[in-house]
């Protein structure tokens, strides 16, 4: 079904947000208290980092069947 | 003619051989005789008797009537010739060949054979001809018989003459020898006499053949000259035969004469001696042979000297006679020269006449030989005429022949021609009619078949189309079995029905064929079903209606979303007849699509739902497929079922 992938998409897109975002809160967090001396821009950054990942992942992900794979070739047609 | 002789004698022998010895009274039954009980073998001798008289009277009188059965019953039973001859007389046709055999009795051992039968009309000349031969040669025969025996006559009167005379016998042997000569001399005279008088009657028949000879060659037919010829022949040898034994009998009596001139000369010496001796010896008689011891000395003695004288006078006659010789010679060589003259004269006279004859004989003999070799030759040359022209006839015939021949095979060809050509043209006739007539019945049948055919073929038409209906149906019956949300039953089975039913029928095959792959597999969703997914799917397409392929970051989305979340739209609006730009708008074509499939066209709410582009495209594009499916089925469905329904019609026959 056509109409369910969008959610499907949706529901991965959101996982995989979910996913960065948490490992980048754990990171940051992490560098925060290992690297960073308990700032607290680490795990912001972090969680921007997980969640800027996250949107470009999505985005990729939302607009991937308009892109075309490096393999095509651009301006062939498959008939040729 | 023989056969006609007794029928009732042949009857009689028949019945005698048939019964035997017939009781009498069987054959007076037979014979009809009412006189009762006379003996009956004197009736059958006395019937025998009259019936054999009566055949031979009756045979004689026919006989008399017809020389020709007079003839045949000579020929053909013996002594009948005798009898007819006695009784009626010599018969006038008598075939020459009796005469013939008569002759050729006195004439075949001296005389060549006489000329061939003829049965021309000179018979009476050549009868006579053949009668005065036959007696002319009997005569010369009975002639020369008895100048031979004249002859012999004649000689052994001579030979006993001198026998007489020189032989030294004893004188009762001599006086048996003198009664011998004297009964050869009575002998010869007789003979003589016989031969004279015989030769008298051969010389009258010799002359009366010549006679009848010379009438017959007056006769001018050519058959009767070599007759003739023969009889001039015959009587040429005859006269000549009889001539030699005339001239040896005359040659014989000359010696005879001889003889006796020259006994009588020793006779007349004896008595001359006898006289003498008698003179001188009176008292001796006359045969002084037997006088050996009678006689005496003296009388011995005077008879020595008579003997003696009778010698000495012997001597001088010898002497006289040897001085006398050359002239009583040359006297007699005269005479014999004379008599020589006269004999040869004669005989170069009769040789002469002979000659003569001879020569004219030769010359007739020679004549009628040339005639018959002229005439065989005639004859050949007639024959090769003859034949000549019958090879000429025989070719004319033969062309002739060909030529009517030629005529009648044209005429039978063009007869034959003309009855073949009618016969064919009956047979042509009667084969058209027959021909018309069976085309006539063909066609009938052929469309008597056709109609039955076509029948047939309508109603397996109509079955099928039936079948195809049913089919059909059943597609459509399937095609209504979807459930809210699951599809059809795969529509396989009932497209195989289908297949199956209208197996020849390309159309329906084509339909059949033209549905999708998916419908015959999954089946396909009902227009309700895709009716409420689409109301689902609004909502979506609604939510992604900015994104396309230029926009589609996530902020776009994000803008998308608000759009929906603000814009409102009619639920349903009624579609215009003709799109413009601004019915592009998604939310409009949705709306549109919506009064679509509310009204329930599935169709152009698919159409309008395929306006739709972008990221609401793809979302929609399952929804459209299915859509498109479902129209699809439905419209080769609707197809069949109307071309079904046509079929259907097509092969229902109104009522």
């Amino acid at each position: 079904m056509s109409e369910k992938e969008l959610g499907k998409k949706w529901d991965r897109c959101l996982a995989d947000c979910a996913v960065k975002v948490g490992a980048g809160l754990g990171l940051g967090v992490v560098f925060s208290v290992v690297f960073f001396k308990r700032h607290t821009w680490p795990i912001s950054f972090g969680l921007g980092t997980g969640l800027g990942m996250a949107y470009s992942n999505c985005q990729n992900d939302l607009r991937s069947h308009y892109l075309l794979h490096r393999s095509m070739k651009v301006g062939w047609t498959k008939q040729q | 003619a023989q056969y006609s002789l007794s029928p009732c004698y042949v009857s009689l022998a028949l019945y005698k051989c048939l019964y035997g010895r017939a009781h009498p009274t069987n054959l007076q039954h037979h014979r009809h005789y009412t006189s009762g009980e006379s003996s009956g073998a004197a009736k059958v001798v006395a019937v025998g008797l009259v019936t054999l008289g009566s055949s031979i009277g009756g045979t004689v009188l026919y006989a008399k009537w017809d020389p020709k059965f007079r003839t045949a019953v000579e020929k053909n039973i013996p002594y009948s010739d005798w009898l007819l001859g006695m009784a009626l007389g010599p018969n006038p046709y008598s075939p020459v060949t009796a005469h013939k055999k008569q002759v050729s009795k006195f004439i075949t051992p001296k005389y060549p054979t006489t000329p061939p039968d003829l049965t021309t009309n000179p018979l009476s000349r050549i009868a006579s001809l053949e009668e005065s031969l036959a007696s002319s040669a009997k005569t010369t025969l009975q002639a020369i018989g008895a100048q031979e025996a004249a002859l012999q006559a004649i000689g052994s009167h001579t030979h006993k003459l001198k026998e007489a005379m020189e032989a030294e016998v004893p004188p009762d042997q001599k006086s048996a020898q003198w009664r011998d000569l004297e009964t050869a001399l009575a002998e010869r005279r007789s003979t003589v006499n016989d031969a004279g008088a015989a030769l008298l009657k051969a010389r009258d028949a010799l002359d009366s053949l010549r006679s009848v000879i010379d009438k017959a060659k007056e006769s001018k037919v050519a058959a009767v000259q070599p007759l003739v010829l023969a009889a001039e022949e015959n009587l040429h040898s005859m006269v000549v035969d009889l001539d030699q034994a005339v001239t040896k009998v005359q040659s014989a009596e000359s010696e005879a004469k001889i003889v006796s001139q020259y006994t009588e000369l020793v006779n007349e010496a004896k008595r001359q001696f006898q006289k003498e001796l008698s003179s001188l010896t009176p008292e001796i008689q006359a045969n002084w042979k037997g006088l050996t011891g009678k006689l005496s000395a003296d009388d011995l003695n005077a008879l020595i000297a008579h003997a003696h004288r009778r010698i000495d006078q012997l001597n001088r006659e010898l002497a006289e006679q040897r001085v006398r010789e050359q002239v009583h010679i040359e006297a007699a060589l005269e005479q014999q020269k004379l008599e020589d003259q006269k004999a040869l004269d004669k005989a170069v006279h009769t040789a002469t006449q002979h000659s003569k004859e001879e020569a004219r004989l030769e010359q007739e003999r020679k004549l009628s030989e040339l005639r018959e070799v002229m005439e065989a030759e005639m004859r050949t040359q007639l024959r090769r005429q003859a034949a000549a022209h019958t090879d000429h006839l025989r070719d004319i015939l033969k062309v002739q022949e060909q030529e009517l021949r030629s005529e009648a095979e044209q005429v039978l060809n063009s007869k034959m021609l003309e009855q073949e050509t009618h016969y064919r043209q009956l047979t042509q006739e009667q084969l058209d009619n027959f021909t018309l007539d069976m085309n006539a019945a063909y066609a009938r049948l052929k469309g008597m078949e056709e109609a039955i055919d076509s029948h047939v073929i309508a109603e397996e038409e109509a079955r099928k189309a039936h079948q195809l209906w049913l089919s059909v149906e059943a597609l459509s019956y399937t095609l209504k079995t979807a459930g809210s949300d699951l599809p059809t039953k795969p529509l396989e089975s009932a497209v195989q029905a289908i297949q199956d039913s209208c197996c020849n029928n390309e159309f329906a095959l084509a339909l059949a064929s033209a549905l999708p792959e998916e419908s015959l597999r999954r089946g396909v969703y009902s227009e309700a079903s895709l009716r409420s997914r689409f109301n689902s799917l609004r909502s979506m397409v609604r939510r992604v209606a900015l994104i396309d392929e230029s926009h589609n970051s996530l902020y776009q989305y994000f803008l998308s979303y608000l759009q929906a979340a603000l814009l409102f739209e009619e639920k349903q609006a009624m579609p215009p007849t003709q799109l413009t730009n601004e019915d592009l708008d998604p939310f409009k074509l949705l709306s549109y699509a919506s009064y679509c499939l509310e009204h329930e066209d599935l169709e152009l709410a698919a159409k309008f739902v395929n306006q739709l582009r972008g990221e609401a495209r793809r979302v929609v594009q399952d929804w459209l497929t299915e859509a498109r499916l479902t129209l699809e089925t439905r419209q080769v469905v609707t197809l069949l079922s109307a071309y079904a329904n046509a079929v259907g019609l097509g092969t229902t026959q109104a009522p």
